[in-house]
């Protein structure tokens, strides 16, 4: 294979470059970091403090004795911090096609899979950087998971914002312009992150609606949130670990399919000239 | 760094810059390009002329494997894209049609991007910068925001871009459109002095039969075909290339 014809240092330059452009212009942005963490917190402090009150919650895997509401929902906060950064960097995908950018990381020698996972990890970074300023703020709002559970979110972090990631990059293949993208963030963003166990357990659902509990079951977005809740109070969720792992490989996947020159989206593009 | 598979390969060096055998691609029922053959020989301008909508920058996103060719042959420097993709896609400079340089980072910046998309470590690719910047005429301008450059500047930008992992063959999509007489006359000019600088060859797509010298190799390209191929001396004739240009593809049309 052609890949291997690279020497190891090659691949590492290419990676640190594409990392290193992700995160200059999340720097140059800042707004951008501002809204990522006001978003979570609106919802932490004004939305959860609200529900409190009418909200009770017994005692829920993986917490060993009942929980304030806050504390229920920080995870699935996370979660909403590493989708819309998912979806944040495929919209800057569809930009980048549109202003034409986005072939000068294509006619890289590299290939395609590499150039599109490293894109994707380096959008999981700055995903990681904000759920962290999250968790730290939250930590003032006695949020206080055990301190062992900031160490061992971190690989839950790295595998659920692959995963929100992967299905942003797999959308931005799909999305012929950038118009078309306010309408994808308003039918995947909101029905993944309400129809979830972000804002309300599982078997609370089940009580209500059946059906709205299978939904909620079948949306791979639940089980990022479990893995990220398991994860911070240092219990082992194997389910969400599955479904995470096996929905990263079917976007990722699915992403490189419609990138690839002789298969997806850019095998139907025309240009004029 | 060259590329990989880089080093002695004696059969490469001595292939043409580009060479392209019977190449075909249909977008559905639209027949783009028809058994297109031509090549670039080493150390030369080519000029790949055509109106709009003849298939060039179709032939472009073919060589760059934007697109996917399922039928012909492309080789850059004796690398078959098809099978040896890095190789060829290493030993290649692109100058597309659009822009394509990231408006908010500064000249030097979007250079550094470049060159790590080509594995070229720091150091080197900071180096290079300041010789390609230098050659382009933009040395006084790597710190500025590309949002700041005139137009004519952006496409010398795109140039140095292009040139920074020492390639083979610049491609240049119509790299004077948009552009004022003064601006064009320079990235022209700069195009055909590269080749004598950087021994680099290009193959120069355009629409505009004034940026095409006697001495120039020529390929005329019309709904997807070639029409003919040579010195522009010897295809423009005595009627001159306008004339010749616009009887042939009044004929072919």
């Amino acid at each position: 294979m052609m890949e291997r014809r690279f020497p190891a240092n090659a691949w590492a330059t290419a990676f640190r470059g594409i990392a290193w452009r992700e995160t200059l212009r999340f720097v140059q942005q800042r707004g951008r970091f501002l809204a990522a963490l006001v978003r979570p917190l609106v919802w932490l402090f004004i939305f959860a403090a609200g529900f409190r009150a009418v909200l009770g919650l017994s005692i829920t895997p993986p917490y060993q004795t009942y929980v304030l509401y806050e504390v229920y929902v920080t995870p699935g906060l996370v979660a909403m911090i590493q989708l819309f950064n998912g979806m944040q960097s495929s919209l800057s995908m569809v930009y980048d096609r549109e202003t034409g950018a986005m072939r000068t990381l294509l006619v890289s020698p590299f290939p395609r899979w590499f150039l599109l996972g490293s894109k994707l990890m380096a959008g999981v970074i700055v995903s990681i950087i904000q759920a962290y300023a999250f968790l730290a703020i939250a930590w003032f709002w006695d949020i206080r998971p055990p301190a062992w559970g900031y160490v061992a979110v971190f690989p839950a972090l790295i595998l659920s914002g692959l995963m929100l990631g992967a299905l942003g990059l797999f959308l931005s293949s799909a999305i012929r312009q950038l118009e078309n993208f306010a309408g994808v963030m308003n039918f995947v963003i909101f029905p993944m992150f309400f129809a979830s166990s972000a804002l309300y357990p599982l078997w609370r659902m089940q009580e209500s609606s059946p059906l709205l509990h299978d939904i909620c079951a079948a949306n791979p977005f639940t089980y990022a949130v479990e893995l990220i809740r398991f994860a911070l109070y240092l219990e082992w969720n194997g389910q969400a670990l599955a479904v995470v792992a096996g929905c990263l490989a079917a976007f990722f996947g699915a992403a490189v399919f419609m990138y690839d020159p002789a298969k997806g989206l850019w095998s139907r593009r025309k240009e004029r000239g | 760094m060259q590329g990989p598979g880089s080093g002695p390969s004696s059969a490469a060096d001595r292939a043409d810059a580009l060479r392209i055998t019977d190449l075909s691609h249909r977008f559905g029922s639209v027949q783009a390009l028809s058994d297109v053959s031509l090549s670039v020989p080493r150390g030369s301008f080519t000029a790949l002329l055509g109106v709009n909508g003849a298939g060039k920058t179709t032939l472009f996103s073919l060589v760059t494997r934007l697109y996917s060719n399922v039928s012909g042959r492309i080789e850059v420097a004796g690398h078959d894209l098809r099978r040896q993709p890095a190789q060829a896609m290493a030993r290649l400079g692109v100058v597309f049609q659009s822009r394509a340089l990231d408006a908010d980072l500064t000249v030097a910046q979007n250079l550094a991007y470049h060159a790590a998309l080509h594995g070229i470590g720091h150091r080197q690719a900071r180096e290079r910068t300041r010789q390609v910047l230098a050659q382009v005429g933009l040395d006084q301008r790597a710190g500025d925001r590309v949002s700041a450059l005139s137009g004519g500047q952006q496409r010398r930008a795109e140039i140095a871009r292009a040139l920074i992992h020492r390639p083979d063959l610049l491609l240049l999509d119509e790299a004077t459109v948009g552009l004022d007489v003064k601006s064009r006359a320079e990235v022209l000019a700069l195009t055909r002095r590269l080749i004598a600088v950087e021994g680099v060859s290009a193959l120069w797509a355009t629409h505009i039969m004034d940026e095409i010298q006697p001495d120039d190799d020529l390929v005329i390209l019309h709904k997807g075909r070639v029409l003919s191929s040579g010195k522009a001396a010897s295809i423009a004739g005595p009627s001159g290339l306008t004339q010749t240009f616009l009887s042939m593809t009044g004929a072919a049309a």
